[in-house]
Order: structure tokens, then sequence, then C-alpha cells
């Protein structure tokens, strides 16, 4: 193979693009490749187009790309992950339309939508693409956002850091994105597992352009939780001891200290694959000493801690909205804070119940088995903390709210099929199933991909000064419940039945009803996707008569909403003096929240800076040349790196100030405002009288 | 108990079953696929284990599927009926009721886990003087070595019934994971590596074994079939199993191709269909030597026999680096 890598352009040639496969044979799978490719295609160029025609380039660079301040990159990442969600949620549907004409038989070739080696690289990508560049980003950009303004700060602690880190989080998205028009993606599953995905077996530019999207986005996440960890340690306003920070901050803060622990596993199993197929290193291969066993070990070090990184922020949402939108106190606040930080350390001593059925002993299994039940038990007790918090209380039935209600009662049935695949007695029977699927799924849509959805209806207004519209928010989060609800359900029973997981054709005709009841559920996740983009498009068109320049719709009792929405760049006009637990809320409690501080000083703000993003270009440059052999791209990316880090030492970099005077008027025309507009009670919460000034009377909790 | 709970278990999944799979999948001579449809002790325990796990788990679930919307309905914003208590954040007995009933569960089930993990452990053998065989897992079919019949299958795999079976499993390519749902749970297959599974049918049948580990394009029909026969018919199959086809390096190397059964027959010369390859084992430690190819101590001088450790379909074929 090496005797056909160009010096220039290694083996790239133009018999990569997917449209070469649908010359060389038109048949669905062809089709369906090419289909996607000119998805991508047109998409970058319409997106071009667009910022070409508005003029919009300069205000992305100056505004958003050079940005260093967390809320901006928050957003940013948020905005990867829908664009990436997208992606993931056709690509499930595509699958769900494959197995749904994938029966077959013994004798015959594989049939069906999409031919079995597309439809490996499908599951592939879609479980790589929902972890690392969904999930990921979204409780990421979250926590960007959210955290400093819970903790009374003004930024991350390290705000260039930040930026680096998305760069390298977007660079990897990067190179899975282009894998679609450029080569082909791996056939191994999102954990990629050697021997298979050695180079003897997977040859080619599949695996390694996982690997490098993996080596270089997880380095952004390890970034991440250091930046997080020191946030928390370090830049908490005064008075804003540790039993007075929201659960916001606490799961966040679990979040942090589980990326640097968790992170540096991956790469380590990731690097190791990479020495395999690259340098003839023998870590996990079949001869010569190679052990896939120990990439399973190392790879789950970090996935099953990954999983709880994953679920953690959710569970810090759905504590701020359980209280907020019943208007009452957080239940068993002390309970939560126990919870998750057992959750976060019980998750590093549960990995092997990922292969039960390796061969270990009993005993083994047992002391594994057992571990994973417990795990449930804080779980278990955060759930009734927010059924508790609910309770007496007066719940307002919004978007987030129908999401918090889905995650009740989908959760546990995940949580049910969790414990039953806890017990390595089951788990030798289900494992590898679609059972297994089904569960995971399980407790991921409603976990995760709820509880960020959530958390961005409830935050929306804090970032963008207007609020999404109810109605459509509330059917999209039917639909995501009712797809979840057809697509997985039916899994579970075909686990049952016997189905492995990735299997691109199956011969047994009763699976096939099920199928098509999984298929319909596909289309319902679609819809919902749909429906998400219709909740934006259409609050933003509407978004004067849902605009909340008071900064507290949801009558909150969190420091953020005692800021202005759009929240401004320095975020607290003066950084507050954290009295109480919930502060906002006792300082409404006391009555006239919105008083004018004392005084104002200038503000110290990070300047703006391309450096994440001459970072995130060099890293993508160096992953891509690697995947395709470029060496000199290769080596130059490598070198660039270190380049950029040495100049940026070397450069006398001013913060930006903001004048005190410039922070006065900005305050003072808030407080005018608050001041001119009516309190709208919560019965008026989703109507238009909803400013973003709560009427203070109605506020305990 | 014991029994009345594996009773109630055995109904349950019954019940389950005619939900989900309908009757015909119940007729003797359809090929089983669930441990659902049990054939053998450690898939009825496994099925049983997974209705009381059920069960013991609904302690705690039931209270969140009923109190959720109980609670929603009875405390929603629009008409709401109870106490309006905003500033209660803490109850001391309400608290150990939310740590102590799942605390007792999960001591519960953690006991159950032990109970059945131990029991069903697939080392462990189920009597003595079981029936031998050794399994090779290759891409994408099973080869099944019967060592004291002196035959082989691919595609198929017989056993008696009342008879204790110990299958030791490798690979001869990547790993692989073998199930055989309706009589043993599965168990990874690594080359120059061997795991086990013990496992005995109790009734006879048709079961359908697999490959659950994704190893490439003919992942989804890398099946086979396992019959469960009476003693006598047990004998009179592994006899006609002498087959004109003698399982040697050449034969292997065949087999060892990247390839599904039907291709795997025409290569070999039979006729192109999904029915077993049945042959008569020429070296009867052919399995020893497929896993010595592994390790380089065993591996004596030119023994790159049995097709190598490379991956058969590239074209550097023989020695690996």
């Amino acid at each position: 193979m090496s005797a056909s890598t160009s010096p220039i352009v290694g083996k790239l040639d133009w018999t990569v693009t997917p449209y070469t496969d649908l010359l060389h044979q038109v048949n669905s799978s062809t089709i369906v490749g090419a289909g996607a490719a000119s998805v991508l295609v047109l998409g970058a160029v319409a997106g071009g187009a667009v910022l070409t025609w508005m003029r919009w380039w300069g205000p992305l660079y100056r505004n958003w790309l050079t940005s260093a301040d967390a809320k901006k990159i928050g957003i940013m990442y948020i905005a990867l992950a829908l664009v990436m969600l997208a992606r993931g949620i056709i690509e499930g549907f595509v699958m769900r339309a494959h197995q749904a004409t994938a029966l077959g038989t013994l004798t015959e070739p594989e049939s069906g939508l999409v031919a079995p080696d597309h439809f490996a690289q499908l599951f592939s990508t879609h479980g790589t693409i929902m972890i690392f560049f969904v999930a990921m980003p979204l409780l990421i950009g979250l926590i960007n956002f959210v955290l400093p303004q819970q903790l009374g700060a003004r930024d991350m602690a390290f705000p260039v850091l930040n930026q680096v880190s998305l760069g390298l989080t977007a660079a990897g998205a990067g190179l899975v994105m282009i894998s679609l028009l450029i080569g082909k993606f791996g056939t191994g599953g999102w954990t990629m597992y050697p021997p298979y995905t050695g180079i003897q077996y997977s040859p080619g530019e599949g695996v390694d352009y996982w690997l490098w999207a993996i080596l270089i986005s997880g380095m952004g996440s390890t970034l991440t939780g250091m930046n997080f960890a020191v946030t928390i340690f370090k830049s908490r306003a005064p008075g804003m001891n540790f039993m007075r920070m929201p659960l916001f901050c606490w799961t966040s803060l679990c979040v942090a200290i589980m990326l640097i622990y968790a992170m540096p596993a991956l790469t380590v199993s990731s690097a190791m694959l990479a020495l395999d197929r690259y340098a003839g290193f023998h870590f996990f291969t079949n001869e010569a000493g190679g052990n896939m066993m120990n990439y399973a070990n190392i790879f789950w070090m970090f996935g099953h801690p990954e999983v709880y990184i994953l679920i953690l922020p959710a569970f810090g949402v759905f504590s701020e909205i359980s209280s907020t939108f019943s208007g009452k106190k957080l239940y068993g606040y002390t309970s939560l804070v126990i919870a998750s930080m057992s959750i976060a350390v019980i998750s590093f001593t549960v990995w092997l119940h990922h292969f039960f059925t390796m061969g270990q002993s009993a005993g083994v299994n047992i002391a594994f088995g057992i571990a994973t039940m417990i795990i449930g038990i804080p779980t278990g007790v955060k759930i009734y903390d927010w059924m508790a918090t609910l309770w007496r209380g007066r719940v307002r039935i919004t978007a987030p709210i129908v999401y918090l209600t889905g995650f009740f009662l989908l959760f546990v049935i995940g949580g049910l099929s969790g414990i039953i695949l806890a017990n390595p007695s089951i788990d030798y029977q289900v494992h590898n199933s679609t059972f297994l699927v089904a569960h995971f799924h399980n407790v991921i849509i409603p976990g995760v991909l709820y509880g960020m959805l959530a958390g961005i209806h409830y935050w929306f207004p804090k970032a963008f000064g207007f609020r999404l519209d109810e109605r459509w928010g509330r059917r999209t989060a039917l639909l995501f419940v009712g797809g979840f609800v057809f697509t997985f359900m039916p899994l579970y029973v075909l686990g049952l039945m016997g189905m492995p997981r990735r299997s691109p054709t199956f011969q047994n005709p009763d699976f096939l009803p099920w199928m098509y009841v999984a298929s319909f559920g596909a289309v319902l996740m679609l819809g919902a996707l749909a429906s998400l983009v219709w909740t934006f498009w259409t609050s933003y068109r509407n978004r004067a008569a849902l605009a909340v320049p008071g900064g507290d719709p949801w009558n909150g009792a969190t420091l953020e909403w005692s800021t202005p929405a759009p929240v401004p760049k320095w975020t607290f006009a003066r950084i507050p003096e954290v009295k109480a637990r919930d502060d906002w809320g006792e300082t409404k409690r006391a009555g006239d929240p919105w008083k004018a501080p004392e005084g104002y000083d200038d503000i110290e703000m990070p300047a703006d800076t391309p450096h994440g993003l001459l970072i995130a270009g060099a890293a993508f440059a160096l992953g891509f040349a690697m995947v395709w052999h470029i060496w000199w791209l290769a080596a130059l990316g490598f070198l660039a790196i270190p380049a950029l880090l040495a100049w940026r030492g070397m450069k006398v970099i001013e913060p930006r100030i903001i004048p005190a005077a410039e922070v006065e008027e900005a305050d003072r025309r808030f407080r005018a405002t608050v001041a001119s507009l009516a309190p709208a009670t919560r019965a008026d919460e989703e109507s238009e009288r909803n400013r973003g000034r709560p009427d203070l009377a109605e506020f305990a909790g | 108990m014991g029994k009345g709970i594996s009773q109630a278990a055995k109904l349950g999944a019954g019940c389950l079953l005619t939900a989900f799979l309908g009757d015909p999948a119940f007729a003797a001579d359809a090929l089983q696929q669930s441990f659902l449809q049990p054939m053998g002790l450690v898939a009825q325990e496994q099925s049983a284990h997974l209705l009381r796990v059920v069960a013991v788990t609904m302690v705690v679930i039931l209270p969140v599927l009923i109190g959720v919307p109980l609670i929603l309905w009875r405390y929603r914003y629009s008409r709401p009926r109870g106490d309006y208590t905003p500033e209660w954040e803490f109850s001391k007995r309400l608290e150990w009721a939310l740590w102590g009933v799942p605390v007792m569960v999960v001591a519960v089930l953690a006991g159950w886990l032990w109970y059945s993990t131990a029991k069903l452990d697939p080392y462990k053998p189920l009597g003595p003087d079981p029936l031998r065989v050794q399994a090779v897992g290759l891409d994408w079919k099973w080869l099944f070595i019967y060592p004291d019949q002196g035959m082989a299958t691919v595609g198929e795999m017989a056993v008696p019934v009342g008879r204790p079976v110990q299958l030791t499993l490798t690979t001869d390519t990547v790993m692989q994971s073998l199930l055989i749902a309706p009589l043993s749970g599965q168990i990874y297959a690594m080359p120059g590596m061997t795991t086990k599974l013990n496992f005995a049918a109790t009734r006879p049948g048709m079961a359908e074994g697999e490959n659950t580990q994704f190893n490439g394009r003919g992942f989804g029909r890398q099946k086979f079939t396992v019959r469960a026969m009476p003693a006598a018919d047990f004998a009179r199959w592994a006899k006609a199993g002498r087959s004109t086809i003698t399982l040697d390096e050449a034969a292997y190397a065949k087999l060892r191709r990247r390839s599904v059964l039907v291709d795997a027959r025409r290569d070999l010369g039979l006729e192109a269909s999904s029915e077993p390859i049945v042959m008569t084992v020429g070296q009867p430690d052919m399995f020893r030597q497929i896993v010595a190819k592994y390790h380089e101590n065993e591996r004596a001088g030119a023994a790159q026999g049995w097709g190598g450790t490379n991956n058969p379909d590239s074209d550097t074929g023989g020695e690996g680096r």
C-alpha cells in the first residue's frame, strides 16, 4: 500500500469520494452514500453563501470565533452539537430503515437499503457522533454558559484554554464530517475494538478517522475538565461556599473531576491503537504478544465514567428546573450533593461490566456486578428527591417539565434494564444484543438529550433575550418521548428474542413487525428534530413578543437570573456578595432585589484572540494529514501547535478593560427597564405579559 | 420458595413470549433463538433470574411510574389541590426511606446476583463425562470439532439431550462471541486463547447459534443450528458424519478465508447452499495447533501451518511481520 502513497497528497486521489462508488455501481446503498456527501457539500456551500450574502463573515470572526467569553463558547459548543445531532438522528433513521428491509436468508447475499459495510459505517459514525460530538459538546456547552453565571464569576479560570478546547472538539467533529465526502469511516462501532480495527483487518483510512477525531477532541475534553475544576475551586463569588453552590455547579464539579481522570484513559487506548496501526506495534494485535483484552480494559476505564459524565449535568439541570417550575425549594440539597459525588466516585469502579463475557472468573464478575448495582442507589435517591421537590408544589407544565416527566417515566425503565444487565448471569444472554442497544439509548436519550434540551429551553432567554415558544417546545418534547418509545421498546423485545446488535441482516421473519414499529419511531424522531428546528425558528421570528429584558422569566432563585437577558459580556455589573444558598431567591424575599449596587469599577475581560481558531486549524490539518498519510502536512500541523503556544507565550497580552462608566450606563439602563416592566405572575409565564420581571409576591422557594 | 418462583417465572416467561412471538415459534421443530424459550437448565435459570430481577426492582420503580403522574396531576399550577409548602426542603424520616429502600432492594438483588452468577459460571462443569466440542471462530462461520468422534462441522452442531457439553472456544481471526441463547449464555473467543462454555440440553429441539460480536461484512450471516437430539440419534449422527471431506491443512486454509458458509461450501467443492459442512478430522490435535499458532514459544520453527496468523484476505499471507 505504501507504494501508492504520493509524497504530496498521501493516499488521496480522485476515487475516494462516494461519487466514485455511485458511478461504479448504482444501488440504494451508493445513492444514500452520495446523497449524504451531497448534503454535506451543499450545506457547506449554502452556509458560506449566506455568510457572504449577509456579510456575516466579519461579525462571525470578531464576535464569535475569536471570543474568549465562556458564554459565547458555550453557545458555539451547543450549535456544533445540534448540527451533529441532526446528522446522528438522520443516520439513526437510515439504520432503522435499513433493518426494516434487511430480512434475508443464509444463502442469499445481504439485501436492504444499504450494503453491510455501509451499515457498519453508519452505526460507527452514529455512536461516535452521538457520544463525542453531540452529548459531550451539549453538556460542555451548557456548563460553559451556566457555570460562571451561577458561581458569580465573570468567566472561566482559563478563557483562552477554553477556546482551544472548543477548537479541538470542533476539529474532531470536522474530521468525522469530512469522512462523509472523502474516504470512508471505520466499521468497528464507536468502541473500535481491535483486533478487528487493527491494520490487518481494517486497512485504509476508516479507523484512522475515528482515532484522530477521538485523540484530538479527547484532548480538548481533558483541558475542559481542568478548566471547570479550577473555575469551581478558584473563581466563586465571595460568600459562595461549596454548600451554597446550585446543584448544577455540583454536578459540573463531578463532571470536571471525571473528565480529568477518565479522558486520559481514552487517549491512551487510542494512542496505543494508533501505534499499532501506524508504527507496527503489537499492543492489541493477534500475534506477537498483542492482547485485545487490554484495549477493552483501558477503553472502558474511560467508557464507564463517561456515561456518568454525560448524565450528571442533566441531573444538575433537573435539580434546577424541578425547583423553579414547582415554585419550591429543592428537596434534599445535601442528599443530592452526596448522591452526585457518590456517583462520580463509584462510576470508576464498575467498568468491567462492559465485558462480563470475556472469560474472567465468576468472582470478578460478581464484584463488578454488585458495584454496578450500588451505583443505582444514589441515582434512585436523586429521582425521589426531585419527586419530593415537585410534591406539594405548584407545578407549571412548561417544556422543561415535559422533558423532566419523560425522563422520570423512561429513565427508570432504563434503570431497570441496567439492573438486569448488571447481573452477569443475564448479561451472558443479552450482552451484544439489541437489548443492550435499547438500554443505553434508554438512559442516554431521556437522561442526556432530554436534560440538555430542557436546560437549553430554560437558559435560552438568558443567552438571547427571548424565550422559546412553549407550545412548540412541548410538542418537540412529546415527539422526542414518543420517538424514543416507538424506536427503542421494540429493540428490547428483539434483544430478548436473540437479535445481535449491529446486524446488517437477519433471518427470522418474526423480527420484522418489531422492525416496522422501530422504523415508525425513527420517523417520529425525525419529526422531533424538525420540530426542534421549527421551535428555534418560530421563536426567533416572534422574538419581540417573547423578549424578557427583565432577565428573570421563570422567577428563579439562582444568581444567573439577577442579570439582564441577554446577559452582558461582563455578566455581573458588580460581583455579587453571596449570603445564602439560592442567593437571588433570598434577595427577592428580602425585597427590592433590583437595587443598584453602590458603585462600579472597571472590568477586566480577556481580550479576543484567534489563538483557539489557529490551534484548531493546526489540529485538524494534523488529523487529516495523518489519516491520509500526507506526512509533510502532518509534520507541519504537529509543529504548528507548540509554535503557536510559544508565540502566544512570548507576546504581552493586555486584557480588555471595560470602563466603569460603560458598565454603569448599561446597568442603570437595565434597572430602569426592570422598573418600567409590569410584574408578571406565574399564570402569565407563557404569555406576552412575561417580560422577565416576575411578581415577587409569588416568590417562595 | 425457589420452586414456586421458578414456576411463576415459567408462567411469566410463557405470557411474555406469547405476547412477543405469537404461537408459531413454540412449535417444536422451529428454530429457537431466545433464552426465554429455554432448551437447557442454564438458559432456564437465566430467564427465571431475569423475571426475578424485574420483580424485585419493581419495588423501587413503581413508585416513580405511579407517583410522578399523580404528583403532576395533583399539584399542577392550573388547578392545584393539596397543600403548598414552598419552603419545605428536608425531612429526616423521608430521607431514611429514600436511601433505605433502594439500599435494601440492592442488598437483596446483590445476594441473588452472587448466587446466580456463581451457579451459572460458564466454566463450571455440569457433570461427569461431558461431550467435548471445540469451536473455532472464523470469519464468518464457526467450525466445531468433535475430538472424540473424529469429526468436524461448519454451520451445525449436534448435542445429545441429557449429556453435559463442554465447549472450548478460540478464534483464528478477530474476537468473536458465541451465543446459543436457548441453551447457554455467550462468551468471547479470542485468538491464541481459549474460553469455555458448559451447558446441557434438557429437551430435543433446534436452537440457533450465532456470533454476537461484529466482525465485518458477513457478520449477519454467521449463524449455525444446534440440534439437541436423543443420545441414540446423536450416535447415529456422529457415525454418519464420517464424510468424504477430510479436514486437513489444505481444507482448513479454504475454510479460513473470509467467507460465509455458502461460499465456503463452494470453495470446498460442495453444492452452494446453507446446508452444514461435515468433515472427518485429519489431525486430532488441530485445535491445540490453531491456538498455538499465536504463541511464539510453542510454534516450532516452520509450523506456520493452519493458514498462519494473518488476515487470509490480505495479499501478504503467511508470516505477519
